[in-house]
């Protein structure tokens, strides 16, 4: 499992033999090995679940191998706790960032750091400093909850830099990026590598992988299956081997294809924020047709959630006529009701969201289809019905799940996820509006899910996609329209528009003077 | 050999109707303890305490009596419970609940009739259900917490009945003690047990219970119940309506209380007195939790706290232990019983020491 080194001239900074870490039924890593060298960026590569958090974390000190050693600059060492990490010189971003929203980015740095010192304006100082040395510009004094998600990963990384980092690990950082976002990031990352820090980048994203690293370590059900270097690569072939399969890919639609009467209409559609610290949705516009897939593409956060509940009705706009089903104005009917009328969702957070954990698949399949499948006799549950359609979900979709009775919460996320889209599906909606799709599901299930969603589109429904995945958009949709800061432009055929136009709409560069001020200023 | 806490990938369902039985072994033991210390002989006085009423058949029969309300109470709070709705004033309820069935019996004292005792039921639901209407409307208005409310408000209906016994509703022939007139046959339950007090409440109480484990598993109401308590989240993403589940649950929990006060005014004690009930509504919130919030489950929690009451006072007669002793093991239960609730979530497991350099 050696990666490609030919000259060992110095111990390797990191490296990694036999770990081991089981939880209860499932063996997170298995027998792991693998080195980093001094100024490699090397990537970890994996579907969800192959165990790459669960590794990095043991690294970090925040779990406890089974077994197995870590040994740094060629000697074993024991890391109990994040804080002898970083002693070590190992500066981790997480995917979540772990910020306080009301605080500015100098009480945040401070916060997270061992040793941020007494002398506030010196540490300000270094901030803006280490910051522009690395192009990642910085304001100290800023609050973090006007900071944009890009923004806010900088401080995490900057906050890393602080303290010299010898190996940076990221999880998955570019997942929250606008594509020029991403740019800025791999300059910062090669700035770092030729300065002599090492890398472990974790992604599974293969374009990128591709054009920013050294070595690659992929990871599949625990275990390292493959080393190789992912210049020699195809983004197919490393593909194929995080999947261990052939990799499918989805039968793209015929551009230009004749699309039905418009289904779905929001018409200046205003909404403060749910949560605090969140965007509100201003003056949105969106016709859908029967047959056509439009993508929302947009950075997390930038209005999203609020636009979902908003079109499925656990949001109410302030007037009816705000939002239209086939032309009946609902904009003040519950999510019942517009079921009914034959719009279906699938919410981006699946687990107590578009799905209740403690309960039976049969029971979770009663949650959204009760009303359309008939699956009431007055006022009691049918739960032979329900059953069934839980087990057709379950049978067309792939699910891996010992049955119908099983608890929700313990499948595995991709495969909840896809028990969650195949219910919505099955209940052929005239409208489906789905966020995040294919989130943390494996590219076989993503293609399965995907392929569906172009057969419902296929068969005269309308389907709205709200994802971050810019190539999950382009694959699938026939239009995009971006959304950022609350705002949606208008929709762009995808066959035409570029992935730099989405880039710059998605940061907020080309949209309405208005909104690129706010930016500019929040 | 060391011991490691892991969380369950997936809740016991086994630990979570074992633990019921793990509380009440850990009470019996405790229990030994504190008459050890009271300083009385604790294998006698745990005798006398868990296992003297079963003897008779007056003993059997009053924990039937005793265990009636608490069933028919916990049933409406663990509805509401599942909901994560908290009714916390089931006794003020029920207190309301008592004094319009009391009222009821009262306005009809000089008629006789089949048709009373219905009608002092209806009193009852709707008197219980109206109090708990006000923390339903505050909650679902003004997002005021129910927990508080609800409770504040048992202290205003104990209030509330002592101005009337005190007055208005006082037996004019009764030597001015604050107590009403004794209610007549016709508004007093039948007994279904002759030389006890056992009454038709018990048998209503059961079959409460019965409906209400239909309504829970088996209805669109329950499944809504469960789902709002379960993923609040979820159950606004399937179209169901919070404010109208949160009166729904409190009414009902209302109208169960105010059933039971009803047929505690107009069974076992027969008037109106001052104090009506020795805190059924707050008992029955432990029945309900022990009862894992399950109709079937609380038939049997209500009947295992009835003991606690006949044990407590089988204590004070035969060994002269303070009253509090009830109080002191029903709190015992409930604390040993949220404490082993920790097993449901997480297992305990015996590892042995991790070998250096595997």
């Amino acid at each position: 499992m050696e990666p490609g080194h030919d000259v060992v001239k110095e111990h390797p900074r990191l490296e990694l033999r036999g770990i081991t870490k089981a939880f209860p039924g499932v063996i997170a890593n298995s027998d792991v090995g693998f080195e980093v060298a001094p100024g490699e960026i090397h990537a970890l590569l994996g579907e969800n679940g192959a165990g790459k958090s669960t590794l990095v974390k043991q690294i970090y000190g925040i779990l406890k191998p089974d077994a197995g050693e870590i040994v740094w600059d060629g000697r074993e060492v024991d890391i109990p706790n994040p804080h002898t990490a970083r002693a070590l010189g190992i500066g981790m971003v997480f995917q979540h960032f772990s910020l306080f929203e009301a605080m500015t980015v100098l009480e945040n740095v401070a916060l997270g750091m061992d040793d941020p010192g007494k002398d506030r304006t010196a540490l300000a100082k270094r901030i803006r400093d280490v910051s522009e040395s690395y192009g990642l510009p910085l304001d100290p004094a800023r609050e973090v909850h006007t900071l944009s998600v890009g923004e806010r990963q900088r401080i995490e990384i900057v906050r890393c830099l602080l303290q010299s980092p010898r190996l940076l690990v990221m999880d998955e950082p570019t997942s929250v990026l606008t594509p020029q976002e991403v740019g800025k990031l791999f300059e910062t990352l090669r700035k770092l590598k030729a300065e002599g820090c090492s890398i472990l980048y974790i992604s599974h994203k293969l374009n990128e992988i591709k054009e920013l690293c050294d070595a690659a370590t992929i990871l599949r059900g625990g275990k390292v299956v493959a080393a190789c270097d992912p210049k020699a690569e195809t983004a197919r072939s490393m593909a194929q081997l995080m999947i261990g399969a052939e990799f499918r890919s989805v039968a793209r639609r015929e551009a230009g294809k004749d699309t039905g009467p418009v289904r779905l209409t929001l018409k200046g559609l205003n909404m403060a924020p749910e949560m605090a610290h969140g965007v509100p949705l201003k003056n949105i516009h969106l016709a859908l047709r029967g047959g056509e897939i439009l993508g929302i593409a947009g950075v997390a956060g930038n209005g999203q959630g609020d636009l979902l509940a908003a079109i499925a009705g656990e949001r109410k706009a302030a007037s009816a006529d705000t939002v239209t089903i086939d032309g009946k104005a609902v904009g003040r009917s519950g999510p019942a009701a517009r079921r009914k009328l034959g719009l279906c969702t699938v919410p981006e957070e699946r687990n107590g969201h578009g799905a209740v954990p403690d309960m039976s698949l049969t029971d979770n399949a009663m949650l959204s289809a009760h009303k359309r499948m008939g699956f009431l006799k007055a006022g009691f549950l049918d739960k032979g019905k329900s059953r069934n359609f839980a087990a057709e979900v379950i049978k067309r979709f792939d699910v891996r799940t010992p049955g119908t009775e099983t608890a929700a919460g313990s499948l595995s996320g991709g495969n909840l996820q896809k028990f969650i889209v195949g219910r919505e599906i099955l209940q052929k909606p005239e409208i489906l509006v789905v966020a995040q799709p294919t989130w943390g599901v494996d590219a076989a299930a993503a293609a399965t899910i995907q392929q569906a969603l172009v057969d419902l589109a296929a068969t005269g429904s309308a389907i709205l996609v709200i994802s971050q995945d810019l190539d999950e958009l382009l694959t699938l949709s026939d239009r995009i329209a971006v959304i950022n800061a609350g705002a949606l432009s208008d929709a762009m055929p995808a066959a035409t528009v570029s992935v730099e136009e989405i880039g710059l709409l998605m940061g907020g560069i080309h949209g309405s003077p208005e909104d690129a001020h706010a930016k500019g200023a929040a | 050999m060391a011991l490691k806490i892991e969380a369950r990938r997936q809740i016991s369902t086994r630990m979570l109707y074992l633990t019921p039985f793990i509380a009440v072994a850990a009470t019996v033991v405790a229990g030994f303890f504190v008459f050890m210390i009271l300083g009385s002989d604790p294998v006698e006085s745990l005798y006398v305490f868990f296992l003297s009423p079963f003897e008779t058949k007056y003993g059997f029969s009053e924990l039937c009596v005793k265990a009636a309300p608490l069933i028919m109470i916990a049933i409406g709070l663990a509805l509401g419970y599942r909901a994560n709705i908290w009714n916390i004033g089931a006794e003020g309820q029920l207190t309301v609940g008592a004094v319009c069935g009391g009222a009821v019996a009262l306005a009809f004292w000089d008629e006789a009739g089949i048709y009373i005792l219905p009608l002092m039921a209806l009193a009852g639901l709707a008197g219980g259900a109206l109090y708990a209407a006000i923390p339903a409307f505050l909650k679902t208005r003004f997002n005021v917490n129910e927990i508080l409310t609800s409770l504040m408000l048992t202290y205003v209906a104990t209030l509330f009945l002592s101005v009337l016994v005190f007055g208005p509703l006082k037996d004019p022939q009764g030597y001015n003690f604050p107590q009403s007139r004794m209610f007549t046959d016709s508004a007093t339950l039948p007994i279904i047990w002759e030389e006890t007090r056992l009454h038709l409440g018990f048998v209503v109480a059961l079959a409460i219970a019965v409906a209400g484990w239909v309504l829970l598993s088996r209805s669109i109401i329950g499944f809504q119940i469960r789902t709002l308590g379960s993923a609040p989240a979820a159950a606004r993403y399937a179209g169901f309506d919070r404010t109208r589940l949160t009166w729904f649950c409190l009414m009902l929990t209302g109208a169960l209380a105010g059933l039971a006060g009803t047929f505690e005014v107009s069974g076992p004690i027969g008037q109106l007195v001052p104090n009506i009930s020795p805190g059924y509504g707050f008992t029955a919130i432990i029945v309900a939790f022990l009862g894992r919030l399950h109709p079937l489950g609380i038939i049997g929690s209500g009947m295992l706290m009835a003991l606690s009451y006949m044990g407590g006072e089988n204590a004070q007669i035969n060994l002269g232990l303070p009253q509090a002793v009830t109080g002191v093991f029903q709190g015992m239960l409930l604390f040993f019983l949220l404490a082993s609730d920790f097993l449901v979530r997480y297992r305990v497991r015996v590892v042995k020491p991790a070998v250096e350099g595997i």
